[in-house]
C-alpha cells in the first residue's frame, strides 16, 4: 500500500530545524489506524485496506457498524477509509497501522476538508482587487462587468462570481515530514494543512 | 493543544532574564557561505511579544545616526548570549515611544539597587 493512515489536525506550531531556521509545522494525531476489511481482486475485483480510526462510544456504535467492527476482531472505530493497495501485499484483518510507518524526511500528501467561509464574494473566493476604498468611489467589492452585450448575450463559462466557498476536499502534496512520535502517535509535517482543528485527514506518502 | 505545547516546551532554552527598558549585548550566530561568526547586537529592549517558545523581543539602537530595531526570538538557537548591561526603570510595556525621541531626550531611568 502507499503508505496511508488517518490523523486528526491538533493544530499549528514552529519548530527550529538543525540549521536554526524557523520551520511552520502543523502537528497531527496520526493513527493508530486498525485495518477493518481487506479487499482482495478475488473476491473484490480490486485490492485495498480499509483503515478505521478515532474512538467513539460503544453506545454510538449502530448494528450494522457493530457487526463490522467484530468481523475484523477490532474495536469500533470512529471513521473508516479505504486505500487501495497493490496485490502482492498482505494484510490482515485488525492490523495495526501506527505513525512510524512514515520517516522523517519524507514527503507525503495530506487530503482533508477546508474550513468552510458560507457565501463568499469575488475579492475573498476568486482573488478579485475590488474598487477604491474612498475618493467618492461607490464600487467597493463588486464583481464588476462579466461580459459582453448582445454578442454573446449570455454569461461565459468560468467567469468568477460570489458563491459558496470552503467545505471541499483538498489535498496538499509533498509537505516534508519533520517529526515523527511513535510513543504519542504525532507527526510533525512542514506546513498547513486543510481543515481546522480536529479535522479528519488522510496522510499518504507521496 | 497539550501537545503542542509539550512540543513547544522542548524548544524553550535556558534564557538569562531582562526586562522590557534593559540595555541588553546580544551575541547572534551569523552564517556567511561556509563560514560562521558572532555577531554582537547592543541596544534597549523597547518590546517583548508572546510566549512560551514562541516568544519574541526587539532591541533598538542608534546606528550612526540611524535607528535601528531588530527582533529575536528569545529561544532561538542562534542566540549565543545575552548579557543585561544596565537596567532602566520604565513604566509601560512596549517602550515605543522611543522611536520619536533622538540624543538626551531618548535616555532611560536607570534603575538603582
Amino acid at each position: 500500500m502507499a503508505t496511508t493512515i488517518l490523523g486528526r489536525k491538533l493544530g499549528m506550531s514552529q519548530v527550529w530545524s538543525e540549521d536554526d531556521r524557523l520551520i511552520p509545522v502543523t502537528v497531527i494525531e496520526a493513527g493508530p489506524c486498525f485495518v477493518s476489511q481487506v479487499k482482495t481482486v478475488k473476491r473484490d475485483g480490486y485490492s485495498a485496506v480499509q483503515l478505521a480510526f478515532g474512538d467513539i462510544k460503544a453506545e454510538k456504535v449502530n448494528k450494522p457498524a457493530a457487526g463490522h467492527f467484530a468481523k475484523a476482531k477490532t474495536e469500533p472505530k470512529r471513521h473508516l477509509h479505504e486505500a487501495r493497495t497493490g496485490e502482492d501485499e498482505t494484510y490482515k484483518a485488525g492490523q495495526k497501522i501506527s505513525v512510524d510507518v512514515f520517516e522523517v524526511g519524507a514527503k507525503v500528501d495530506v487530503t482533508g476538508t477546508s474550513k468552510g467561509k458560507g457565501f463568499a464574494g469575488v475579492m475573498k473566493r476568486h482573488n478579485f482587487k475590488g474598487g477604491p476604498g474612498g475618493h467618492g468611489s461607490h464600487f467597493h467589492r463588486a464583481p464588476g462587468s462579466i461580459g459582453m452585450c448582445a454578442t454573446p448575450s449570455r454569461v461565459l463559462k468560468g467567469i468568477g462570481l460570489p458563491g459558496h466557498m470552503g467545505d471541499e476536499t483538498v489535498t496538499v502534496k509533498k509537505l516534508e515530514i519533520i517529526r515523527v512520535d511513535s510513543e504519542q502517535n504525532l507527526l510533525v509535517v512542514k506546513g498547513a494543512v486543510p481543515g481546522g482543528k480536529n479535522a479528519l485527514l488522510v496522510i499518504r506518502a507521496s | 493543544m497539550n501537545r503542542i505545547k509539550a512540543l513547544e516546551a522542548q524548544q524553550i532554552r535556558d534564557v538569562v532574564a531582562f526586562d522590557v527598558g534593559d540595555n541588553v549585548k546580544i551575541s547572534y550566530k551569523v552564517v556567511e557561505g561556509t563560514r560562521e561568526r558572532v555577531q554582537v547586537f547592543q541596544g534597549v529592549v523597547i518590546r517583548r511579544h508572546g510566549a512560551g517558545a514562541r516568544e519574541t523581543f526587539t532591541v533598538r539602537k542608534i546606528s550612526f545616526a540611524v535607528g535601528v530595531e531588530r527582533t529575536f526570538p528569545v529561544h532561538s538557537p542562534k542566540i549565543m548570549g545575552i548579557e543585561v548591561v544596565s537596567k532602566a526603570k520604565v513604566r509601560r510595556a512596549k517602550l515605543y515611544f522611543l522611536r520619536d525621541k533622538i540624543g538626551k531626550q531618548a535616555r532611560l531611568k536607570e534603575k538603582r539597587y
